[in-house]
């Protein structure tokens, strides 16, 4: 699996004329990566990840996965929210199923996928519950067993842990880690919560703002994946160092507005 | 005894909560009966002439008398007949253009100013051009119904449907969902309670309408009912009629909050 972006411009048209979002980005992710890109609020990270999605088009410039290039959503791609996305009326076993049962997969097929998948994310026992009846961290861990089950090159995600208290964070993070090693995921994932993308990542990209572009690539190399790592040096620095460039982007945005 | 009041009045005041159980059920009984004791009254101790106001005796004979006679049964299937069919095709039509025109704004644009415009006509203002066009029968009577409730209820449909997140619709097309599915398998289930609750709604504007239809040459009906007993003065039928039209009227009102309560248990308020 290869997904590439390059030179990738997105502008909007708005009542004060156009608005440049994303600027020349160029990214690559490679199998069994688990990348992260942080930037602050307005940076254009959900702007990027729609058209990796392909639900919007980019204005100049191109999305490849595996040399193709990207048009419109497919079963290669899966996605998970911020917003929680699942069906409220349908328990979590059906939620599971319902992008299989869209591309017409048989019953016993979905139903085992679905069965298998839950069990994954560890919440087979919920199988009959109702999205109202889960927790935030559940309902996300819900969304990604559904992304999983269509078996994507790449999960995508924007911001799916920003609406969780910090301790459900931090077992969700456990768990993406854990989920990540398990299986030969390949993950790309947005946040504006440096710690999160130092922890979790193996490649940053740093994103600027106004117009988003890259700022810099940062190759994450931690003795270990465990909470203990937090307190490590080099975590230190590494979020230090993408905290300034987030700092520098908000004196940035001050003069801005000024 | 003092005490025992004070404390099933407890709560009386709390804000968007829940009351105590015998709370409520006193204050539902007490809705229905404190009117019902005062009506008694005012027949019983003051001197009303029972043709300007009967006493629940009199008009308690009244529906015996209709009811063994066998008129009221007719007249009340009369109406509800009328109702039922109004009503259905109303929302056999309404439900469907009303969920495309909340997904589709094309289609709102088609639509709405011209149902947002024939929603203020009210629908009795129709009733010499639907007998000019449709004679004296049943049609003009279920035009009517269909008027008046297909409107509104398009326009309410279509508010339901405008609640389905962008992202929810999103994350179905990531799923590989194509526009038909979206429409059938997110759109629609997203927007039954709405859809049910505006059926409901309509449903009493429908009641209403029947009743109004009903001066229209008919035969039989409630609303029929009425009205001749206004012109022989039988003050007693009158409220017969009023009080069996309310009660079917809140039957169906409760039958759909049952439904609505059954298939989309998901959607209760309470968590
Ligand atoms: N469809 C659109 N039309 C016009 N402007 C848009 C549109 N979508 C996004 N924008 C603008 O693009 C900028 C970036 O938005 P985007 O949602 O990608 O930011 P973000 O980095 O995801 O922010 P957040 O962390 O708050 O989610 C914002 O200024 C937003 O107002
Ligand atoms: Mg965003």
């Amino acid at each position: 699996m290869f997904l590439q972006v390059s030179n990738l411009h997105k502008n909007f048209e708005t009542k004060n004329g156009k608005l440049a979002v994303l600027k020349d980005i160029n990214m690559t992710i490679v199998q069994e990566e688990f990348i992260c890109a942080v930037g602050a609020s307005g940076s254009g990270k959900s702007t990027l990840l729609r058209q990796i999605a392909g639900l919007d088009k980019p204005c100049f410039g191109e999305v490849r996965i595996d040399g193709k290039t990207i048009t419109a959503p497919g079963p290669d791609r899966g996605m998970v929210f911020q917003h929680y996305t699942l069906y409220p009326w349908l328990n979590v076993q059906e939620n599971t199923e319902f992008g299989l049962k869209l591309q017409g997969i048989s019953k016993k097929e979905r139903k085992e996928k679905a069965s298998y998948y839950l069990s994954v994310v560890g919440l087979t026992n919920f199988a009959k519950s109702l999205p109202k009846e889960l927790s935030g961290g559940m309902k996300q861990r819900v969304a990604i067993a559904r992304a999983l089950t269509s078996e994507p090159k790449v999960l995508l995600m924007d911001e799916p842990f920003g609406a969780l208290d910090i301790h459900t964070k931090e077992s969700m993070h456990e768990f993406m880690l854990d989920l990540w090693q398990r299986t030969n995921l390949t993950i790309f994932m947005i946040t504006h919560d440096v710690e999160e993308a130092v922890f979790l990542s193996n490649r940053i990209y740093a994103l600027g703002a106004r117009p988003g572009t890259v700022r810099k690539e940062m190759t994450i190399n931690l003795p270990e994946r465990t909470a203990h790592v937090k307190r490590h040096s080099q975590f230190h620095d590494y979020r230090d160092e993408l905290m300034e460039l987030m700092r520098l982007h908000g004196k940035e945005a001050l003069t801005m507005v000024a | 005894m003092e005490k025992s009041k004070a404390n099933i009045l407890n709560g009386f005041w709390r804000l968007s909560e829940d009351i105590p159980k015998p709370l409520y059920i006193s204050l539902t009984i007490s809705s229905i009966a404190l009117p019902l004791i005062l009506w008694w009254l005012v027949t019983t101790i003051g001197n009303i002439d029972p043709k300007f106001l009967p006493s629940p005796a009199n008009v308690f004979q009244a529906f015996v008398r209709l009811w063994k006679s066998g008129d009221l049964v007719k007249d009340t299937i009369a109406s509800l007949w009328r109702v039922g069919f109004g009503f259905f095709f109303a929302a056999l039509f309404a439900i469907p253009i009303g969920i495309l025109m909340g997904s589709f704004a094309s289609i709102r644009a088609l639509f709405e100013p011209l149902f947002g415009l024939m929603r203020y006509m009210p629908a009795p203002a129709f009733i010499p051009l639907l007998i000019l066009y449709l004679g004296i029968g049943e049609e003009p009577k279920i035009t009517l119904i269909f008027i008046g409730v297909f409107f509104f209820n398009a326009l309410m449909v279509m508010d339901t449907v405008k609640f389905v997140s962008k992202d929810l619709i999103e994350s179905t097309y990531i799923l590989g969902g194509n526009p038909w599915q979206i429409l059938t398998q997110v759109i629609f289930p997203h927007s039954l309670p709405g859809i049910l609750d505006a059926c409901r709604i309509n449903l009493a504007a429908a009641w209403q309408l029947v009743i109004v239809s009903e001066l229209i040459a008919s035969t039989e009906g409630l609303g029929r009912r009425i009205s001749v007993a206004g012109r022989f003065l039988r003050t007693d039928e009158i409220f017969v009629g009023l009080i069996v039209i309310g009660i079917i009227g809140l039957s169906l009102d409760l039958f759909f909050q049952y439904l609505l309560r059954v298939s989309c248990n998901w959607a209760s308020q309470k968590r």
